[in-house]
């Protein structure tokens, strides 16, 4: 379990982020869903480390992460994976030596176990054989796919995915979703995922925090979304003109 | 830049280097990119400082020959002179600052692209002290690779000038030998090799700083690394006149 309390952003004189409580739930998909420029990256990076909140704090079960000293933020980020917008694979490495890199640096494993390793994740995530290509010779829903085995190799606990959709077609998209999502289920991950592709919160929303101008606007589950009369809920959600005709036709309730 | 913010980046780049200078997480995997950026620095500059180094040896004997043309001094001089300027000043000055152009713009721009690609933010996520690993592979490898490169410039400069005079009949080989074996000052390789590692941590901490602190896209990616070779060649002849200061 990950738990925001009253987080707070400003860069400069604008404030990102106006004072954010949400706990995003051990064994779920998380969802932090909103139009562009809510906070959600903003939201992300402070949950996971790489922005420090202007006040409030971020808990990782009974952990203050601003409490932490070298050591121990180092000792946690060992249960942390994240898959990046971009998929941050350094370029000059194979995607063998991309995923095994977590394992160089931090385990003492023999090659031979690390390459097995590779295999399993690769393997996880339907990518078997491509060891010896380089990101550049692969498509960009197989650069995520190297990106979720890079993330995962270490088994994390709490995993992190920013924007996984970014860039795919729809069905390329839902086949990431249900990825993220077994690997959530198989392993009893805490994954919190910042998106805001539809699809994404209708099949995978286990636990969807909406953010609107940097508040929390409405929070729930993937079965609760079309249940709900919050108006910014509505407005990000029906913003396609294609959906916004359904709902005149047949209320959002019956859709 | 205003004296203000220049203390600000003086402030931040001290700072910085408490990171840097740290017990490496795995020493293996510092030794592989120890000496990926001990070729680059080393096999990948060799060219141009063998091209540049010829041309500075011959472009000294020829004007000292000009220079002392018709005067009372002996010939053999010029080797003398040569051989001295090559080994204080042109060696390891001009040739950081070409590496500085060469071997700095490189290091801003490719950490500033993996600022930028967010490759630095992903191995932090890691939980890798990514300055330490970022740059103190690349300050060691040009804190070896750069005084090497500074002596065979040495030598190289001294066999342009040598090429640029003797097989042209300006004088004779026993002249120029002659000269290259007067007043020979132990004393004065040190302070080549003083200046080589001064200018090797200068030029690979500044251009490394600018990378990693780099923000935006391309442009400012450029502008950095623009920083980086100006800096760097500011601050070596900086440190130059103090080294020259110290120990002459």
């Amino acid at each position: 379990m990950i738990r925001a309390e009253n987080i707070r952003k400003s860069f400069g004189d604008q404030e990102v982020l106006k004072g954010v409580d949400f706990t995003f739930e051990a064994g779920k998909t998380n969802l932090i869903i909103g139009r562009s420029g809510a906070g959600k990256t903003v939201l992300l990076k402070i949950l996971v480390g790489l922005f420090a909140p202007t006040s409030g704090k971020v808990w990782y079960n009974d952990r203050d992460f601003s409490a932490l000293d070298k050591k121990q933020i180092r000792e946690l980020r060992m249960e942390v994976g994240m898959l990046f917008q971009g998929n941050a694979l350094f370029d000059s490495m194979t995607i063998e030596e991309n995923i095994r890199f977590p394992m160089d640096m931090f385990t003492k494993m023999t090659l031979k176990e690390k390459k097995s390793r590779v295999n399993e994740v690769l393997e996880r995530v339907s990518m078997e054989g491509i060891n010896t290509k380089f990101p550049s010779e692969i498509s960009g829903g197989m650069q995520k796919r190297v990106g979720i085995a890079r993330s995962i190799v270490l088994n994390p606990k709490y995993l992190f995915c920013d924007e996984p959709n970014s860039g795919l077609d729809p069905k390329t998209s839902i086949t990431i979703d249900e990825l993220i999502s077994d690997i959530t289920d198989d392993n009893n991950i805490t994954t919190i995922i910042n998106t805001h592709d539809m699809n994404s919160v209708m099949e995978i929303g286990e636990n969807i925090c909406l953010l609107h101008q940097g508040k929390l606007a409405w929070k729930g589950d993937k079965d609760q979304v079309l249940q709900s009369d919050n108006e910014e809920l509505h407005n990000f959600i029906f913003a396609s003109p294609f959906l916004q005709k359904l709902v005149d036709r047949v209320g959002a309730k019956n859709i | 830049m205003n004296p203000l913010s220049l203390l600000f980046h003086f402030g931040k780049f001290m700072d910085w280097q408490r990171q840097i200078y740290r017990r490496p997480e795995n020493l293996g995997m510092y030794y592989k990119e120890l000496v990926r950026q001990m070729f680059d620095i080393g096999l990948g500059s060799l060219p141009i400082i063998f091209l540049i180094s010829i041309f500075l040896g011959a472009v000294t004997v020829t004007q000292f020959y000009y220079q002392m043309d018709g005067q009372f001094i002996p010939t053999s001089f010029i080797g003398y002179i040569v051989r001295d300027m090559m080994i204080i000043e042109l060696s390891p000055t001009f040739s950081c600052i070409i590496l500085a152009g060469k071997v700095g713009s490189n290091m801003a721009a490719e950490i500033g692209g993996m600022r930028q690609k967010e490759h630095i933010d992903a191995m932090d996520i890691m939980g890798v002290n990514t300055s330490a690993y970022l740059v103190m592979p690349k300050v060691l490898a040009a804190l070896v690779m750069i005084p090497l490169l500074v002596v065979v410039s040495a030598f190289v400069g001294i066999a342009g000038g040598y090429l640029a005079s003797v097989p042209l009949g300006l004088f004779s080989h026993n002249d120029y030998i002659t000269g290259l074996r007067l007043f020979f000052e132990p004393h004065n390789i040190f302070i080549m090799l003083v200046k080589a590692a001064t200018f090797a941590i200068i030029l690979t901490s500044v251009s490394c700083y600018q990378g990693y602190f780099v923000k935006g896209g391309s442009i400012e990616l450029g502008e950095a690394s623009t920083r980086a070779v100006v800096y760097s060649i500011i601050l070596i002849l900086v440190a130059d006149y103090i080294i020259a200061l110290i120990l002459t």
